[in-house]
């Protein structure tokens, strides 16, 4: 009887054993036709030369790269000189979302805490409110973030009405709108990965950690922080990088002094006065910073394990 | 043995310092009280065991003195200081959780070293301390190694080798032992005992296991439904119960409905139904009347054609090896469990024999409900 379940049983791994690669193909084809051939298509246009109607000419060429780092001057004959207009447009991209990262953090931190907290059975109904935002399509809402920042929105008119303030404060168009912007898109995936990981925290180490005499902030930092650090890098990354690329928020709630990487993109493709391999490269320098960061959150993680 | 667990106790009384000071302590979850005004005075250097069923609030007295608890009403006192109102991380003991609660990021020697750390001794104590930590517990070679890389023994020890590491007047233990196998469970048991004597630190310990409780206390208190049923050494607690729950939750006993006639001087006669009349140990205020007696079954002896205390009918003989345990059934019906030596000369009974029993002196206890 036993010997007849083994056998069936491995009967069956075979029958599995065949079928992994028909199963598995589907995804290796979506995960190559949608996201590895388009990659591969923007890498191989940044290297060539625009047309001048959009599109691009079969050409090779290092002038997207040369126009994102360099300066030349009108005539061509001046000596070369950084340019900064593109690298000041990344360093603002990066602080900003360094800062949406860091401000979601410090608003998910505890909010994830708080949820994970609840007794089980509200904790489902918690994580749902969380994701209700999500049901609106993201532009919609970020049109009424508009709606509700401008000068005689909803938001000023009640600053106005408390007598907090005399006059409208001005937010739409600035650094601060498209932070607002960021920080409320990306807020949810900050919350998620952490409640999970502090869902799984064993809060008898909290209890530990005080009987051997720490402090309530002592216990976070030495006990609660590195247990839960899993979760907390998984949400700086799913709030980071899509910060560093977003267009939606910098473009319809900052003005022309708050460009962002993804505007600027977004511009080389859509506009009468596009350049495909320029908004290639772009892209590409974009993708190798993220890389970068992820390369070097793996680097961590897998020193820490060792 | 007993006679020297009698003897440490009468210094106990009146030589050495209360530890542990508890006083009419009410601990309340919204309408349920977990404890209904419990006392408990625990020695200096003793090693005292909180015994009861789970949800009978021996824990929530534990998490109480560790500082995890609020409780409701009451003082709790530490050498006769009042530590109800400090936060965990003020109180001067520590404890060993359930499931060791290691913390799992650390390796195995700054688990040991942290409560020392935060007391903020220096680095260079602080190893030499956890070192000799470690070499206690026989870990001296896996202090690089994180938790998850120990067996359940193993974390056992680091967890011990933790809460002493920083010289707490008082270790709390909170079913220590209820993770591992028996076999080494049963190690654990001397080990912790032994862990005891040497570092002269009063142990509270917590166990719903009675042997265990029996095994390595000085004194027991059993706790049923939040509140002290009795409190006293293994030998009074085993064999002078003072009410039914007491009897019949250490150890195995029979509890048998018997009418009490005359009492005097601490003795009672008994009627049980198909037998002939006992003499009990009795409670002084007893009244005469229907009572519950209670019988060890290891008290009872084959009465081999003497004059036998009780006949009974043998419905199953369990065969234990040491042991024989005998299900037999006396003559009104009440079933009766008696506990034979497997001595060479034993054959073994027969299921459906009538057999006689002798009562051992001083057997039968009158149980107060």
């Amino acid at each position: 009887m036993a010997a007849e379940a083994t056998s069936r049983s491995a009967r069956s791994g075979t029958g599995w054993q065949g079928l992994v690669l028909p199963l598995l193909l589907p995804s290796w084809l979506v995960i190559g036709i949608f996201m590895l051939v388009p990659v591969a298509l923007m890498a191989v246009y940044s290297f060539l030369t625009k047309d001048f109607r959009g599109g691009i000419v079969w050409q090779f060429s290092l002038d997207a790269y040369d126009q994102f780092f360099v300066e030349r001057g009108l005539f061509g004959d001046e000596p070369p000189l950084p340019n900064w207009t593109y690298i000041t447009i990344f360093w603002r991209s990066i602080w900003q979302a360094g800062l949406a990262t860091l401000l979601c953090l410090i608003i998910g931190f505890p909010t994830a805490w708080f949820i994970a907290t609840r007794n089980p059975r509200h904790r489902a109904l918690w994580v749902f409110l969380i994701t209700v935002p999500y049901w609106v399509n993201l532009l919609i809402r970020t049109v009424s973030m508009r709606f509700l920042l401008r000068d005689h929105g909803p938001f000023n008119e009640m600053l106005m009405a408390i007598g907090l303030i005399d006059s409208p404060l001005r937010i739409i168009n600035t650094d601060l709108a498209v932070q607002i912007g960021l920080f409320y898109s990306y807020l949810p995936f900050m919350v998620l990965p952490i409640y999970a990981a502090v869902e799984r925290y064993n809060f008898a180490l909290s209890e530990a950690a005080r009987d051997l005499y720490a402090g309530p902030w002592t216990v976070l930092r030495e006990i609660v922080l590195p247990t839960v650090k899993p979760g907390i890098v998984a949400g700086c990354i799913l709030v980071f990088v899509p910060s560093l690329g977003a267009f939606l928020a910098p473009d319809l709630l900052g003005g022309a002094r708050t460009y962002m990487i993804g505007s600027l993109i977004d511009e080389q493709f859509r506009g009468s006065a596009g350049n495909w391999p320029f908004g290639s490269a772009v892209a590409m320098i974009l993708l190798t910073m993220v890389l970068a960061v992820l390369l070097w959150q793996v680097r961590v993680a897998t020193r820490e394990k060792r | 043995m007993g006679l020297v667990q009698t003897e440490k106790l009468g210094n106990c009384g009146s030589l050495q310092r209360e530890a542990v000071g508890i006083k009419r302590v009410v601990k309340c979850y919204g309408s349920f009280e977990a404890l209904k005004g419990v006392s408990l005075s625990i020695a200096d250097n003793e090693f005292f065991t909180l015994l009861g069923p789970s949800g009978c609030g021996k824990t929530t007295l534990l998490r109480s003195i560790a500082g995890f608890e609020d409780v409701t009403e009451g003082e709790i006192a530490l050498y006769g200081l009042d530590i109800a109102a400090l936060p965990p991380e003020q109180r001067p003991v520590n404890t060993v959780f359930q499931q060791y609660a290691l913390f799992p990021h650390m390796s195995v020697r700054e688990n040991v070293a942290f409560g020392l750390r935060m007391k903020g001794v220096a680095q260079a104590e602080r190893q030499a301390r956890a070192a000799e930590m470690l070499e206690m517990v026989h870990l001296s070679e896996f202090g690089d190694r994180l938790p998850s890389q120990l067996s359940g023994g193993q974390q056992q020890r680091v967890a011990l080798a933790r809460a002493l590491a920083p010289r707490p007047r008082v270790l709390l233990l909170d079913e220590p032992l209820s993770a591992l196998d028996l076999k080494l469970r049963q190690a654990m048991r001397v080990e912790l005992k032994q862990l005891q004597e040497t570092t002269g630190i009063t142990f509270v310990f917590v166990t719903h296991d009675q042997e265990e409780a029996l095994a390595m206390s000085d004194r027991i208190a059993v706790m049923s439904a939040g509140e002290v049923q009795q409190v006293g050494d293994p030998r009074t607690i085993y064999e002078a119960p003072v009410n039914r729950f007491v009897a019949e939750f250490i150890g195995e006993t029979n509890v048998l409905p018997v009418t009490v006639s005359d009492v005097s001087a601490g003795r009672a006669r008994v009627a049980l139904a198909g037998c002939r009349d006992l003499i009990a140990q009795a409670p002084e205020d007893l009244s005469p009347g229907a009572h519950h007696v209670s019988i060890r079954p290891e008290r009872l002896s084959l009465a081999d054609g003497g004059e036998a205390d009780l006949t009974a009918r043998v419905e199953r003989v369990v065969y234990l090896g040491t042991d024989l345990q005998l299900l037999a059934c006396l003559p009104n019906g009440a079933s009766l469990t008696v506990r034979l030596q497997n001595t060479a000369r034993t054959s073994l009974p027969l299921q459906g024999q009538e057999l006689g029993f002798q009562i051992e002196e001083g057997a039968v206890r009158l149980l107060v409900d």
